[in-house]
């Protein structure tokens, strides 16, 4: 079924914002139109927004759970600024989403919970559907509680489990708004409710209903629709960032031949991974939820040791934790990846929201001089990318990996190209061999530095590891003070060489202009469709992204050196400016900075840019 | 999915085990002995149990006791403060094939690593696990650990400790592990012979060791260790055998009411046969707690192995379910989850 109003208008994209109280089920009914977004051919990115808290106090504004759709027939690069339609299912979420919505956007709201109490819980002094607050936005105040019971009321089912269906009324009422065939909703509801038929009729009739309604409303004189985006050819799929780097992980040891070992503490906004990977025994993918997250990553390092694929994943505190036992697989040089889903700090900060002020703690928070590699995901979809890169440099270099990504790209969803495991880069560990009379513990690669995994059980390579300085070569314990400065230099070194086995930094747009912008890890999405867009304007704007931090790339003065100013955009105070000031003082950093919990807006950027231009 | 070893032909000796590194604990401290007694008992480890000489894997926390996988030519780890376990557990559930041994002191074991160490009691791997108790931090000089006796003084505690010290069997028996026993370091034959038995054991054997640091804590043990006082303050146990000690065996154990009593056979009409039989294999925790508990003056000091209980080990269980999800999985490989759910195809 499609919508039947004669008149739809084309549009290029459109942000949908779905809001309620967190008991609403506000999340799967943005992910049932993601999936349908998936089927009308559109590019999309998805970010969900909820408190903390599992259930915060009912109807109140801390207890708003969220769900945002960017989607459109070109490519998406965010998650949206400002909404283009809201739906907001009580009071508290219409309260908590005003300022996130265009000034002329299409508003749902369910007027029945817009009770007196309701509104008191929200703190709304009068009610904002009589009282022309909204002037402006186009108002939908519909009984969805009263019309939801309505179009069950032939099912015999109590008044809670009706209820609850009220989410698919709003549902079909955004479906019928963007011309979307509701019936293919169905098969999820008949997989769901399996054990209860009772339910999946009620969800199918009240997501219909929704539709029906949302038809015979005088106030919608047109519908929507979106051409299909002009994606390569390809099989796609819709991933998070937590999920990405789950596969990504599967993949590097599929294609190593290591099974992972992971040990990991259940953190927020990083759990999704260790759940993920969980499932997965088939692959030999073994698992340990520890005792806490130094017991995590020690493990990963007796993993690492006996010949697996060592993996931890952890958020910042969990990081602030593992420092010490880093700073153990440095010197021991065992291959292992740290995944931190940043969040904001510090301390337990904002469990819930994402920050990137991690960077100078993956980089430089251990004892000693303990360098390892330090790279980022760009987006959710490169997350897969980025975290078989980390296990693939953590294998063929002998070092931690620490790969920052964060809450935005870890719980945010985008379009995925599937790619093919065979077509993935081959990883090469330097295993030693076995009863190699020319092993000895730290003998190197003269090339990459890397010593030898001569992994615990093979026949004639026994040796000792350990946390105290080792000898060079033989790996034997060694006090001798010129002997730690060769170990010292070859550390940094080999983490050092790792610069001729990563790719150049790219620039999108031209090699030479006005203004560089600069950004690292996950505001790509955002900086890059701020670009594109002062461009478009005819500005001369180029932007550079950095996946890897720790070696820099190759060519980053060759590509600063083409600007006339350099503004680095980072969700921290300038953790990657002040980097960039020590590794690269010959030039000038203009700096971007916001630590609100919440990502930069495109608009935000081009007024900053704008400025900076116009100086 | 038992990790089932075919017992084989190995010829193993002590050398094959004697590393060549300098052993640099201090003359007279008691590590020496144990790590004499761990080199003899690993060629009978090997043999007895079809370990070739580089699956043994030998890792420690800090302190002068997990200075230990350095004095021996296996492969091994020195770990960081308190983490051993941690990383026995990475190596074991990576490779259920290696005999996993690892050192810790009381230090190391009781207090930055206590979490671990009742976390790996209840999760119980096949490892072996020695904490040297000295009651005392040996490494940093001097302090006081968990385990030093309220009142003692030491180098932090200058007016004598004002804490209550832990029992390592209390804490291990109670965090339902399977497997404790005590040893000292002055019997290199009960050494032997109770760490061959953790080897034996499938599962986490933790064994305390009761050793003499000459230095800061001398003669800590002399009540149990002591030529004149050992006899009538330890109690050697045996499975199957009623709990006698004493010069001439003359004293037992019984059990009177809820508590152990230390009784002398012959006076107020104790037979041998009042004496409690020791069985380390029944899965209450009761009498193991008790005499776990024992402690000299009032009663004698349980050596041996206290208890031994059969049960699954966690990399058995790990590994079970890897080969049952081989076995029902629909993902052959990992393009199968690439491409599982929902998906779509760009023309
Ligand atoms: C994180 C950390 N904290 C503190 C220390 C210092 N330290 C080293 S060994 C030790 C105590 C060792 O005592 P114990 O475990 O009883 O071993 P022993 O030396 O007595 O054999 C301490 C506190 C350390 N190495 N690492
Ligand atoms: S300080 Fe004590 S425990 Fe450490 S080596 Fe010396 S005697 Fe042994
Ligand atoms: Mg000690």
């Amino acid at each position: 079924m499609t919508a039947k109003k004669d008149k739809i208008v084309e549009i290029e994209e459109a942000v949908v914002r779905f809001a309620g109280d967190s008991g609403d089920g506000m999340q799967l009914t943005g992910n049932l139109f993601s999936d349908s977004t998936a089927f009308a051919g559109n590019d999309f990115a998805t970010f969900p927004d909820y408190p903390s808290e599992i259930r915060a106090p009912q109807g109140t504004v801390s207890g708003v759970s969220g769900f945002q759709i960017h989607f459109g027939h070109k490519n998406i690069h965010t998650t949206g600024d400002l909404a283009d339609v809201l739906v907001a299912m009580n009071p508290a979420s219409l309260k908590a989403n005003l300022k996130w919505v265009k000034k002329d956007a299409i508003i749902i709201t369910n007027s029945d919970e817009f009770t007196e109490k309701n509104l008191g819980k929200a703190g709304f002094d009068s009610n904002p559907l009589d009282d022309n607050s909204l002037t402006g936005h186009l108002l939908i105040k519909g009984p969805l509680n009263t019309l939801t019971k309505e179009a069950v009321k032939d099912l015999d089912l109590d008044n809670k489990s009706v209820l609850k269906s009220k989410n698919m009324f709003a549902l079909g009422m955004i479906y019928y708004l963007f011309n979307r065939d509701y019936t293919k909703t169905f098969p999820f509801f008949e997989k769901k409710f399996k054990k209860n038929p009772l339910v999946v009729e009620a969800n199918k009739k009240v997501l219909e209903a929704g539709f029906n309604y949302a038809e015979t409303l005088e106030v919608f004189t047109n519908t929507y629709r979106i051409e299909k985006a002009s994606l390569n050819k390809g099989h796609y799929r819709n991933v998070t960032g937590n999920l990405a780097t789950a596969w990504g992980l599967l993949a590097a040891s599929e294609r190593s031949g290591h099974h992972i070992y992971l040990g990991s503490y259940p953190i927020t906004p990083a759990t999704d991974i260790l759940q993920e990977l969980s499932k997965h025994k088939q692959f030999t993918c073994i698992t340990q939820q520890a005792e806490d997250e130094i017991a995590g990553v020690v493990s990963t390092i007796g993993g690492s040791f006996a010949g697996a694929m060592a993996v931890t994943t952890t958020s910042g505190p969990g990081l602030s934790l593992k420092s010490e036992a880093i700073g153990l697989a440095i010197i021991t040089e065992l291959p292992m990846v740290i995944v931190d889903v940043q969040r904001g700090g510090p301390s337990t900060g904002l469990p819930t929201k994402s920050e990137q002020s991690d960077l100078l703690q993956a980089l430089y928070g251990r004892n000693g001089e303990a360098p390892c590699i330090v790279m980022a995901a760009t987006s959710a979809a490169d997350a897969f990318y980025s975290a078989y890169e980390a296990a693939k440099l953590a294998m063929e270099h002998m070092t931690p990996v620490i790969l920052l990504t964060d809450g935005s790209i870890g719980n945010g969803s985008e379009v995925f190209k599937i790619p093919k495991v065979a077509d993935l880069p081959e990883i090469h560990p330097p295993l030693a061999k076995a009863n190699d009379p020319e092993y000895q513990a730290y003998k190197r690669d003269p090339k990459s530095l890397a010593r030898q995994w001569a992994v615990a059980g093979t026949p004639g390579l026994r040796h000792r590891l350990g946390g105290l300085e080792k000898a060079d070569i033989t790996g034997n314990v060694s006090q001798e003070p010129l002997n730690h400065q060769i170990m010292t230099d070859l550390r940094q070194a080999k983490v050092d060489k790792v610069v001729d086995y990563i790719p150049e930094l790219k620039i999108d747009g031209d090699d030479k202009g006005e203004l560089l912008v600069v950004g690292w890890g996950s505001t790509y999405g955002v900086l890059l469709t701020a670009v594109e867009e002062m461009r478009a304007e005819g500005k001369s704007v180029s932007m550079t992204q950095f996946k890897h931090i720790m070696p820099l790339p190759k060519n980053v003065h060759e590509v600063f050196s083409g600007f006339k100013k350099i503004i680095v955009c980072e969700n921290n105070m300038g953790q990657f400016a002040n980097y960039l000031r020590m590794k690269h003082p010959e030039f000038k950093y203009e700096q971007y900075n916001k630590v609100q919990g919440l990502p930069f807006m495109v608009s935000e950027l081009k007024t900053k840019f704008d400025t900076l231009l116009n100086e | 999915m038992e990790q089932k070893i075919e017992p084989q032909e190995i010829q193993l000796t002590k050398q094959d085990f004697e590393s060549d590194q300098m052993v640099k604990w201090c003359p007279g401290c008691g590590d020496h002995a144990i790590l004499k007694s761990v080199e003899n008992v690993f060629p009978v480890v090997g043999q007895k149990m079809g370990y070739k000489k580089e699956d043994f894997v030998v890792v420690s926390g800090i302190g002068c006791s997990s200075r230990f996988p350095y004095y021996m030519n296996t492969y091994g780890i020195h770990g960081i403060h308190g983490r051993a376990a941690a990383l026995a557990m990475g190596i074991k559930l990576t490779n259920p094939k290696l005999s996993v041994w690892m050192i810790s002191g009381d230090g190391d074991s009781m207090a930055i690593g206590g979490n671990h160490f009742i976390h790996i009691a209840r999760r119980n791997p096949d490892i072996n696990y020695l904490m040297f108790n000295n009651k005392i931090y040996g490494l940093t000089k001097g302090q006081y650990s968990p385990t030093t006796p309220k009142g003692q003084k030491t180098k932090t505690s200058p007016q004598g400790t004002f804490e209550t010290p832990f029992n390592p069997g209390e804490l291990a028996i109670g965090a339902r592990g399977k497997f404790f026993a005590r040893v000292i370091d002055t019997n290199p034959k009960l050494m032997q012979k109770v760490f061959l038995e953790a080897a034996l054991h499938h599962g986490t054997s933790i064994v305390e060791i009761l050793q003499n640091c000459v230095i800061y804590n001398n003669k800590i043990h002399a009540l149990i260790t002591g030529r004149d006082t050992k006899d009538d303050n330890q109690l050697i146990l045996e499975a199957g055998e009623p709990m006698l000690f004493g010069k001439d065996k003359s004293k037992g154990i019984i059990l009177e009411g809820t508590r152990l009593k230390a009784v002398t056979i012959g006076e107020n009409g104790i037979t041998k046969d009042d004496i409690l039989v020791h069985d380390p294999t029944t899965e209450d925790t009761g009498i193991h707690m008790m005499l776990a508990s024992m402690a000299p003056p009032e009663l004698p000091a349980a050596l041996g192995v206290i208890r031994s209980v059969k049960a699954e080990t966690l990399e058995d269980a790990i590994w079970n379910s890897v080969e049952h999800e081989k076995e029902v999985s629909p993902y052959k490989n990992v393009d199968d989850l690439l491409n599982s759910g929902n998906t779509w195809e760009i023309e």
